[in-house]
């Protein structure tokens, strides 16, 4: 099981991502839905409340897809295929500075502590990191740097 | 030249930090070789043929002499006293080991030097023209704007795993020396009808396997749009270009593929989003990053009175007014030149120096160019604010110190990669085939003869010699197992740019110099009166050269 970083700790995830596009949807989880099932299902999916409801996108995803529901999302995750596939920290900053989304958006797949400085410039507050990761050097490598040359997702 | 502030000594201190604890966790096992591996690349670490290959960032090729003290102490301390001057503008050390290499970095910062993004998948070292702020020809001084964009590029988050490497040159003058149409990005700075500065923006320039010459897609893009227009371009590129194949991954696939004008296109649309937001430059902004790089205290030069002791020493010694005439260049301030270092001795590999050199440059640099060197993309250094009347004091340093071979810009100042002698990516060894060319033609009167003639050399299709753009290329390649060379005409760098043809089937290593022979035979046979060896070759074509090098002996 990965574990979920957020505001400086590992806590508990209660998002879980919807998998088999025709299954039935509990109505009380908190589901990631892939872009697609949330595509082909959304007049549906549009009644659920947003605390529950959240987007699992692909770093080949086009975001823009989403733009006109990017509020009634409690969580994007935005997957890395690989750790070399840097797609992933653009659609960060288009959720972020493009499409305006303000709940948890969160970093899975396959990312490493090294990554996270940046990701979390470019918007993420949240990363599914390996069971064995040490929280002293997550935290260490989230904070590497505290002088910036570029305007990004850095918080105020 | 640019001068770091706090912040900018508190971002170097935290990097240090930051590859000491990689490193230590690394050689600690608690970081997989995959996840290590773009970490040292973006910091210019790769495990080389024989041992790690550091390289150092040198901004757009300007170095101070405390800086090349340091490099000195370096290559004497941690290395076995030598490094070799990139084409890119950068240095690289070859024998570093890795657990030192942290505590290179730290020596490298206490002088405002880094390896910061020297490789991998990210922007790298902006680089520019060596003759920027004193050429004759410039419109603007490209210096400030490289550091503007080296500062937006050092740690952007957005574009640290590219698709590929990325390389972006600026040039300000009206002659490109910083062949910016072979770059990811090319930025041209020029003025409109009325009178205001902006960039013609090149992309999908490039060398490798698939060499292009780059489209313009920005054709006046305001100053203060710089950033935001750099950063869509880099925004379409993460997020389009492929990464299914490496070979493929270049921005100047993706353009190909689009076509210029959708490329140009995507960016524009990208770019509405952006512009105006809080990268945009101000007049602050501009105005701060230009205090850097104002004029140095120029005496005022008795021009005559210099003029009457470089010639008395031209006509006593003609040694001095070979290396007056290919070494010495102009300068936009009466009195002054630029002085090219050469690093092409004979013998030597292009771009290497020793420890004791690199002291004596600083040296140099101190007492007769306001403390500052610039390294160009032909691996040479330059001092570029040298009174003409200490000319002949400063030739017989350079002499005695190996570095007024009096060869800048003929055949024999050959661009050339480590190759198969340190590189691991190399088919072929090039620094034996540069110093056979060399000792083939060895005499200054045929040389100079011969003109301006740029004769580029790489070890293997990733190019990083420039063979596709040396008016004579030569690339190494394998053919099982074996050393061949190919041979190319007609390539140039600059604001002409344009790759060259094949001439044919390869040759082996000891056949290369007798085919430059036959190559610069035709050119002399064909030429017409004050020709260069690259417009002979655009107006007769490539055939006279191909009948003669793969003539039939009779």
């Amino acid at each position: 099981m990965p574990k979920l970083l957020k505001a400086g700790s590992f806590t508990g995830d209660v998002w879980q991502r919807f998998d088999g596009d025709a299954a039935p949807i509990a109505e009380g989880d908190a589901l990631l839905f892939p872009l697609p099932v949330w595509l082909a299902r959304r007049d549906a999916l549009l009644a659920r409340d947003a605390s529950r409801t959240g987007i699992w996108l692909n770093g080949d995803e086009e975001p823009d897809q989403i733009a006109a529901d990017i509020h009634r999302f409690g969580c994007i995750a935005v997957n890395f295929p690989t750790f070399m596939d840097g797609r992933g920290f653009s659609c960060g900053r288009l959720l972020r500075e493009r499409y305006g989304f303000r709940g948890e958006l969160r970093a899975v797949g396959d990312i490493f502590v090294d990554q996270l400085h940046f990701l979390h410039r470019c918007g993420f507050d949240a990363f599914e990191l390996p069971d064995d990761t040490s929280l002293d050097t997550a935290r260490n490598c989230l904070e590497a740097f505290s002088v910036h040359y570029q305007a990004t997702c850095d918080p105020a | 030249m640019y001068l770091y502030d706090d912040r900018d000594r508190c971002l170097l201190r935290e990097r240090v930090r930051q590859f000491r604890d990689q490193t230590a966790r690394y050689l600690g096992g608690d970081l997989p070789e995959d996840q290590f591996r773009p970490l040292r690349l973006q910091n210019g670490l790769y495990i080389q043929r024989l041992a790690p290959m550091l390289r150092v960032s040198i901004p757009y090729g300007l170095i101070s002499a405390s800086q090349l003290r340091r490099l000195a102490h370096i290559a004497r301390t941690y290395d076995k006293g030598y490094a070799h001057f990139t084409t890119r503008q950068n240095i690289q050390f070859n024998w570093p080991q890795l657990p030192e290499v942290p505590d290179i970095l730290a020596e490298l910062a206490a002088v405002d030097m880094h390896a910061i993004q020297t490789s991998g998948n990210c922007i790298r070292n902006i680089t520019s023209d060596e003759f920027a702020g004193i050429a004759p020809d410039e419109v603007e001084d490209p210096r400030p704007w490289c550091e503007l964009v080296r500062h937006w590029s050092t740690f952007h988050p957005e574009f640290a795993y590219l698709p590929r490497k990325f390389k972006i040159a600026v040039s300000g003058s009206e002659s490109d020396r910083a062949a910016i149409q072979v770059h990811d990005i090319g930025l041209q700075l020029v003025k409109n009808a009325a009178g205001a500065l902006g960039f013609r923006v090149y992309v999908g320039g490039g060398l490798g396997r698939t060499p292009v010459i780059g489209e313009v897609i920005g054709e006046f893009i305001e100053p203060r749009h710089l950033l935001t227009y750099l950063e869509a371009i880099l925004r379409v590129y993460n997020r389009y270009g492929r990464r299914d194949n490496k070979y493929k991954a270049r921005i100047k696939i993706l353009v190909k593929a689009w076509g210029a004008e959708v490329f140009g296109a995507r960016v524009a649309a990208e770019w509405q989003h952006l512009k105006d937001g809080p990268n945009t430059l101000t007049e602050a902004d501009f105005a701060h990053v230009r205090q850097f790089f104002t004029a140095p205290a120029y005496a005022a030069v008795d021009v005559a009175a210099a003029e009457a002791t470089v010639s008395a020493c031209a006509a006593a010694e003609r040694a001095f007014a070979r290396w007056l005439e290919r070494n010495v260049r102009a300068h936009r301030v009466p009195g002054y030149c630029a002085v090219v270092l050469s690093l092409k001795p004979v013998g030597v590999a292009p771009g290497d120096v020793t420890d004791a050199q690199l002291d004596a440059i600083a040296d140099l640099a101190d007492r007769y160019a306001f403390g500052e060197a610039r390294v160009t993309h032909h691996q040479n250094l330059v001092l570029a604010d040298v009174r003409r009347d200490d000319l002949p004091e400063l030739w017989r340093a350079l002499k005695a110190q190996g570095f007024a071979t009096p060869t800048i810009g003929t055949l024999s100042d050959i661009i050339c990669c480590p190759g198969g002698d340190f590189c691991s990516l190399a088919n072929a060894k090039s620094i034996p085939i540069a110093e056979a060319i060399q000792r083939e033609f060895d005499d200054l009167d045929y040389l100079y003869d011969l003109g301006d003639l740029t004769l580029n050399i790489s070890g293997c299709m990733n190019a990083c010699g420039h063979h596709h753009v040396g008016n004579i290329g030569i690339l190494g390649v394998d053919k099982k197992g074996e050393e061949f060379y190919q041979i190319q005409i007609g390539g140039e760098a600059g604001s002409r740019a344009a790759l060259g043809q094949v001439l044919g089937p390869s040759f082996y290593a000891s056949e290369v110099p007798r085919v430059i022979a036959r190559i610069l035979d035709v050119y002399v046979q064909r030429r017409h009166e004050g020709e260069t060896f690259i417009e002979t070759y655009r107006r007769v074509g490539v055939e006279p050269f191909k009948d003669s090098v793969y003539a039939k002996a009779a």
